[in-house]
């Protein structure tokens, strides 16, 4: 059984239909890239997995248990955490409050906060900073962090390396093939090098529609079906 | 500006800026006992603008919610704070410290507990069916402000009502030729306290955290797995009591109260929040210091324009900053 299953989904944001007709089946482990052109919904699609745009219709399955219609709160309380593009840290608050906000209990497993001070060296550099004061590459570290805080089933990952330096990148994707070992990671990504390093499983969405679904070793191999979907050279 | 934004960083940023006002104000007065009772009488002011105004700015923080029926609980706030205060007025007579000082009690909390119970139904029933729409809250806020200044009038009548007041808050103090009213200092004290308390809560709290976090990211709070529209109304019973808290503290300051003192406190209210920066508590407090202190140096240099002395402190710190003083980050 698939950790997590989209059926027909479609989501109208105001007037305008973004997503026509999004079928997935995730499944348990690794990494599952979706990959796809700007403004072809990929985003949407994550935002409508967390409950933030509504899907209608369509169904959403995590674990058997349908979670199209809970509130975003719900959805996460049964184990999805979210990474959005925008990295949504809280800049007024420090990293540890940013860190303890994502706890359940507001008190730290000493394990889990040791592995990611062994992922990320710049959380516990900057433990007590602000989080408005550190650069992209620490605030999407923080981002990260934050969703691997408590134990999830599945973290939903947005563009993680838009914008960031080449060295910061290639650190982000150590992070996310050690995290990948316990935990799913669905990660939405324009950048291909960065995505087939790190893929299991891959689907291309294009204009609101999955066009494409498969392995990525399968994907990597096929330089025709990536020209015509993505338009990249592998 | 900028030169104006650095200069002022370098000395502690905008926090000194009521200090600086005071200053300034100090050598235009000229007469130090004055000046002191000038001061007090605004700070006092201020911190009193601050408890009512305080809510309004979390509950636009926190949910974008522009409510125009916050001074309603002012209203209420400062009406069962003296029909209580009226309803002992035997203990205020007493001349026992203990007993009017327990009749003042009854009286705060009255008015907080109505805050908290009226803060409940107004989100509940005229706030939640308008999230995300701002022009109906504006005018269905406007309303209720409107349709509270009614009920208080059916209840308590048109003629205006006189607040008793505790004998042991009643008079001066004289030092030398500085003369310090006891009421002003009491609403001081309550108002640090009052601040204290929020400062405490909003900083030291996992409540307090997801307040914070929530002004400045709810969405993304709400994907850690928090309810804010159930945080929201806790914050909203809670900004509803301070408004009644600061309504029952500006009767008592008043003396003399009618039903239309929600609506005149509404201005000033939004006056204060904005140039704070909204859903900022740091902000909200310097804003109301501000108004409090420019509003009655004005008020003894210039009468003629004290009431214009807020609009024009507003219109300049928006020009300076239009985001106001100390703004929540978004």
């Amino acid at each position: 059984m698939s950790l997590l299953s989209i059926t027909r989904m479609q989501t109208n944001i105001g007037q305008y239909a973004v997503l026509h007709d999004v079928t997935l089946e995730v499944p348990e482990g690794g990494v599952f890239v979706l990959l796809g052109r700007n403004g072809a919904g990929k985003t949407t699609t994550l935002r409508s997995i967390m409950g933030m745009w509504r899907p209608s219709p369509g169904s959403v399955i995590l674990r058997g248990q349908d979670i199209t219609a809970l509130h975003t709160a719900d959805i996460a309380q049964l184990g999805i955490a979210f990474v959005p593009e925008d990295m949504g840290i809280f800049g007024s608050l420090t990293v540890e409050e940013n860190l303890i906000l994502a706890t359940k209990s507001g008190q730290f497993d000493q394990t889990r906060l040791q592995r990611i001070y062994t992922l990320f060296p710049a959380i516990e550099k900057f433990w007590t900073k602000q989080a408005w004061s550190l650069s992209g590459g620490q605030k999407q570290m923080l981002s990260v962090a934050r969703a691997i805080i408590e134990p999830r089933d599945l973290i939903l990952i947005d563009e993680p390396t838009k914008g960031l330096a080449p060295s910061i990148v290639d650190a982000m994707a150590d992070a996310f093939a050690e995290i990948a070992e316990t935990t799913t990671i669905l990660l939405v990504e324009q950048n291909f090098q960065f995505a087939k390093r790190l893929g299991r499983d891959m689907a291309v969405i294009d204009d609101g529609r999955i066009v494409h679904a498969g392995t990525m070793a399968d994907f990597v191999a096929d330089q025709d079906l990536q020209d015509r979907l993505l338009s990249l050279s592998a | 500006m900028d030169q104006l934004s650095q200069t002022l960083g370098r000395f502690g940023g905008v926090n000194l800026l009521p200090v600086a006002v005071a200053l300034i104000a100090f050598v235009l007065i000229g007469a130090p006992s004055s000046w002191v009772t000038l001061t007090v009488a605004g700070l006092a002011m201020g911190m009193m603008i601050f408890l009512m105004a305080s809510g309004l700015s979390l509950v636009f923080g926190l949910m974008d919610v522009l409510n125009f029926g916050h001074s309603a609980f002012v209203s209420f706030g400062a009406f069962v704070a003296a029909s209580t205060l009226a309803y002992f007025g035997g203990w205020l007579g007493s001349g026992s410290v203990a007993l009017a000082s327990l009749a003042l009690i009854f009286a705060i909390a009255a008015a907080v507990m109505f805050g908290m119970i009226g803060g409940w139904f107004f989100e509940t029933v005229i706030i939640k069916p308008v999230y995300k729409d701002h022009l109906r809250q504006i005018l269905i806020t406007m309303g209720a402000l409107i349709v509270a200044e009614q009920i208080i009038l059916a209840i308590w009548g048109g003629t205006p009502m006189t607040v008793p007041r505790p004998a042991f808050l009643e008079g001066s103090w004289i030092i030398g030729d500085v003369s310090i009213e006891i009421y002003r200092v009491f609403a001081l004290v309550l108002g640090v306290a009052v601040y204290a308390l929020l400062y405490l809560v909003l900083n030291r709290t996992r409540i307090g955290l997801l307040i914070r976090a929530g002004v400045e990211n709810r969405e993304m709070v709400e994907a850690l797995g928090f309810r804010i529209d159930r945080l929201f109304i806790g914050v909203f019973m809670g900004g509803s009591a301070l408004a009644a808290m600061g309504g029952a503290t500006w009767a008592g300051y008043q003396t003399l109260i009618d039903p239309t003192l929600g609506a005149e406190m509404m201005i000033i209210v939004f006056i204060v929040v904005i140039i704070g920066g909204l859903g900022s508590i740091e902000g909200t407090l310097l804003g109301a210091l501000m108004v409090g202190l420019v509003s009655n140096y004005i008020g003894f240099l210039a009468p003629k324009m004290a009431l214009a002395s807020n609009m024009i402190l507003m219109v300049a710190i928006l020009l300076w900053r239009p985001a106001g003083l100390k703004p929540a980050i978004k």
